[in-house]
């Protein structure tokens, strides 16, 4: 086994792309759900509309990239209203439904023929999108070192990346801290008792919806920008559910939690990807107890396992606060 | 020379064989400049017999139009004069019966002649291709097809909301119990031998074992004693869900397998419709588990005690109800359910991984549409998204059939939030 090689791979990811549009999903999901109370299972859907929207206004109509941004943030906007007027007034759980099916339709007609031309049918677009970007890249070469690798590109994505995550980590903090940050979570405790103080609650619920659509649609940007491609099946409903692991593990309700649940989800990740393939390829594991194309099967069960467990024996996670968010739906 | 009979824009592959084989006849031909040239072809059958009397429509620069049709020997051609763009048509209801051009869009090709004295020769390719069946055969046919889905639907979607109402789960990981039983069916069949006919009734028998009984007795009903929250509840569902999906992945591949057995039934023609026998008979064991499950509902002590326990689980305890024997027996019901929807998938249309997780937005499609937690709003709901599903086909593209329904599913919520047969308590 190269243990070298299993920390270099494993560090570099804790650090790296994934972690940060992970942690921008996450981030997002903690302000409606952490905060707010509201059961978004269409994250996924906001990403993929910030992914799209980078693509395709630069290769299919030639915009340049800083309006793609706009676009994006503009129909994450939209995409959070439409899924917020019929669906806010009604209990956490057709929040949920409506919310997952939303996601779907948006991945199902990116993912169409009908609209191949303008979206790239199931293959996605893949393109120099990002040129724009790459261009200010001032890194000429990337780095090389026993414990960290990334390539020029990659690097400045990490770069890039992480400064976006500190700067919407510290909006959250001066929202949640502020007293309208207050009243989202007074809405998560008891929508009546606001309601009874003559708060415009479902006013409140959307802009929680909205703000926290468009912290997804920036991991959207993030996840397009840093592969130069979009891939339609990469926001299907698992996406939306590996964030909720995300915020679960870092704990809700709690305006770190989504970036250190990150760092440890995709440390655990690649470590255990890492170190079975080296144990197949080593054969330190028989061939007919996983195969080589196996590997990701194990780590997709564990991730859902872990899921489970986390779920069953700690549900605050590592940083939350049991008596602050017990988790349950207002039936 | 060759690079100017750019005029085959062919896109299948098996067309491109048969370019191969023209160009040659192409090349041969006499190469005399500005003299007299012309457009060719022979059409043939799927079975290369020739077709007489096929009119052919030529469209070309200047206002050149000209009409031909083909001979005894399926030949047809027309002179042109001059160099351009030219349009044939093929008049497709000179075709007989049971002939079609293999693609439907290329009844027109379009041919450049740059150099005259080079005759084209134009292909339509003709294959026994579908019978364009009228738009009343199409909604029949879709009809059925509809309530059939509609019946897979409701066949998962009566025990998803069974156990929404009893315990307020809901429940990510309904889905792979269709997906277990669909591969204990192929199991049972392709490996172990047995004939379908005993290999579902088990998988069906199993599932309601693994799915149902032990599912609740060792997984929810100790979550419910520690007093677990409803939304924790879903995201452990949702947990096992990615778990068992992968698991089953890991150990059955991502390929849809068909059962050795029946896999290439024929089907029958009644009238406007057709389907094949293992689709009415699961369809019919289908309709009377329904109907077996509603009765259970409203005749039996059982039943009427799962309905007292999903309408208030205190009130029903207080007056001597056994909540916890009620939720096991809704379990175990709910299971062999869902499990039966899975057999008659695997079926009629294969078993793969995936097939629990395709089936799962629909189911809570129709459960929601109908009104989270009662058991008719499910039926009425998943007949409701099964024939909207497969109408909704007739006008937008196949692939954005599921789409459709979901669409479907917010419009009604945003007209009648508590779903069509709901309760109104149970909104806000």
């Amino acid at each position: 086994m190269d243990f070298l090689f299993i920390t270099q791979q494993t560090l570099s990811a804790t650090i790296g792309v994934n972690t940060i549009i992970f942690a921008l999903a996450a981030i997002g999901l903690n302000m409606h759900f952490g905060y707010t109370g509201l059961l978004n299972f269409g994250q996924a859907g906001f990403l993929a509309i910030g992914a799209y929207s980078v693509a395709v206004p630069v290769i299919s109509f030639g915009l340049p990239l800083w309006m793609a941004f706009l676009i994006g943030i503009f129909n994450s906007v939209i995409f959070a209203l439409l899924l917020g007027v019929p669906t806010l007034r009604l209990r956490a759980d057709y929040l949920a439904i409506v919310t997952i099916a939303a996601a779907e339709i948006v991945r199902q007609i990116a993912r169409s023929a009908t609209f191949n031309s303008t979206l790239g049918g199931s293959d996605g677009i893949t393109g120099k999108f990002g040129a724009d970007f790459f261009a200010l890249n001032p890194f000429k070469s990337g780095i090389d070192t026993p414990i960290l690798r990334f390539n020029a590109n990659d690097l400045w994505v990490v770069i890039t990346g992480w400064s976006l995550v500190a700067f919407i980590v510290f909006i959250m903090w001066v929202m949640v801290n502020s007293p309208w940050g207050r009243l989202m979570r007074a809405i998560r405790e008891d929508e009546d008792a606001v309601r009874s103080l003559g708060k415009n609650v479902y006013l409140y619920k959307m802009q929680s919806l909205i703000i926290g659509g468009v912290i997804g649609t920036c991991g959207g940007f993030v996840y397009a920008l840093s592969r130069q491609s979009v891939q339609p099946d990469n926001y299907g409903t698992a996406l939306t559910f590996f964030a909720y692991t995300v915020l679960i593990l870092g704990g809700a309700a709690r305006v770190f939690s989504p970036v250190i649940g990150a760092m440890i989800f995709w440390f655990l990740i690649v470590f255990i990807e890492q170190v079975l393939r080296q144990g197949v390829s080593n054969n330190l594991i028989p061939d007919w107890l996983i195969g080589a194309n196996q590997v990701s099967q194990i780590r997709f069960m564990l991730m859902g396992l872990g899921l489970m467990l986390l779920m069953i024996y700690r549900p605050q996670g590592i940083f939350g606060d049991r008596k602050e968010l017990a988790l349950d739906a207002k039936a | 020379m060759a690079k100017s009979l750019t005029l085959l824009t062919l896109g299948r592959s098996a067309l491109l064989f048969l370019a191969l084989l023209i160009f040659p006849v192409l090349l041969s031909s006499p190469a005399q400049a500005e003299t007299p040239t012309k457009l060719y072809g022979v059409i043939t059958s799927s079975e290369d017999e020739p077709l007489s009397d096929i009119g052919i429509s030529i469209l070309g620069p200047d206002g050149f139009s000209s009409q031909a049709a083909t001979n005894e020997q399926g030949d047809w051609e027309v002179p042109i004069l001059s160099k351009g763009s030219y349009s044939i048509t093929i008049n497709v209801d000179d075709l007989p019966e049971g002939q079609a051009l293999t693609n439907p869009d290329k009844g027109t090709v379009k041919a450049n002649v740059f150099m005259l004295g080079v005759d084209l020769r134009i292909l339509f390719p003709i294959g026994p291709g579908i019978v364009q069946s009228s738009l009343l055969e199409r909604s029949a046919q879709l009809t059925l097809d509809g309530i059939l889905l509609g019946l897979v639907i409701a066949l998962a979607a009566l025990g998803l909301s069974l156990i929404f109402g009893t315990t307020g789960l809901t429940n990510f990981a309904h889905g792979e119990i269709l997906t277990l039983a669909g591969l204990l069916t192929y199991y049972l069949s392709a490996i172990v031998g047995l004939p379908v006919l005993a290999a579902a009734p088990l998988a069906v028998l199993l599932g309601a074992l693994i799915s149902g009984f032990l599912q609740d007795k060792y997984l929810w009903k100790p979550l419910r004693r520690r007093g677990t929250g409803l939304i924790a509840m879903l995201v452990i569902s949702i947990g096992l869900a990615i778990f068992l999906r992968y698991f089953f992945l890991f150990i059955f591949g991502g390929d849809t397998r068909q059962l050795p057995q029946y896999a290439g039934q024929a089907g029958i023609e009644l009238g406007l419709l057709s389907f094949t026998p293992k689709s009415i008979l699961t369809t019919v064991i289908g309709i009377l588990l329904i109907l077996g499950a509603t009765l259970w509902l409203l005749r039996t002590r059982m039943g009427k005690a799962s309905r007292a326990v999903a309408d208030n689980p205190a009130l029903a305890s207080a007056s001597g109800i056994d909540v916890q024997k009620v939720i096991r027996a809704v379990w175990i019901l709910g299971a062999a359910l869902a499990s039966y929807a899975g057999v008659i998938v695997t079926i009629n249309q294969g078993v793969s991984f995936l097939m629990g997780q395709d089936m799962l937005l629909l189911i809570f499609a129709a459960v929601t549409l109908g009104g989270l937690g009662t058991a008719n709003g499910a039926l009425v709901g998943s007949l409701i998204i099964g024939l909207f599903v497969q109408l909704s086909t007739l006008f937008i593209p196949t692939e954005l059939k599921y789409v459709g329904a979901l669409i479907v599913l917010i419009l009604i919520l945003i007209i009648r939030p508590q779903g069509i047969l709901g309760k109104k308590e149970r909104i806000g």
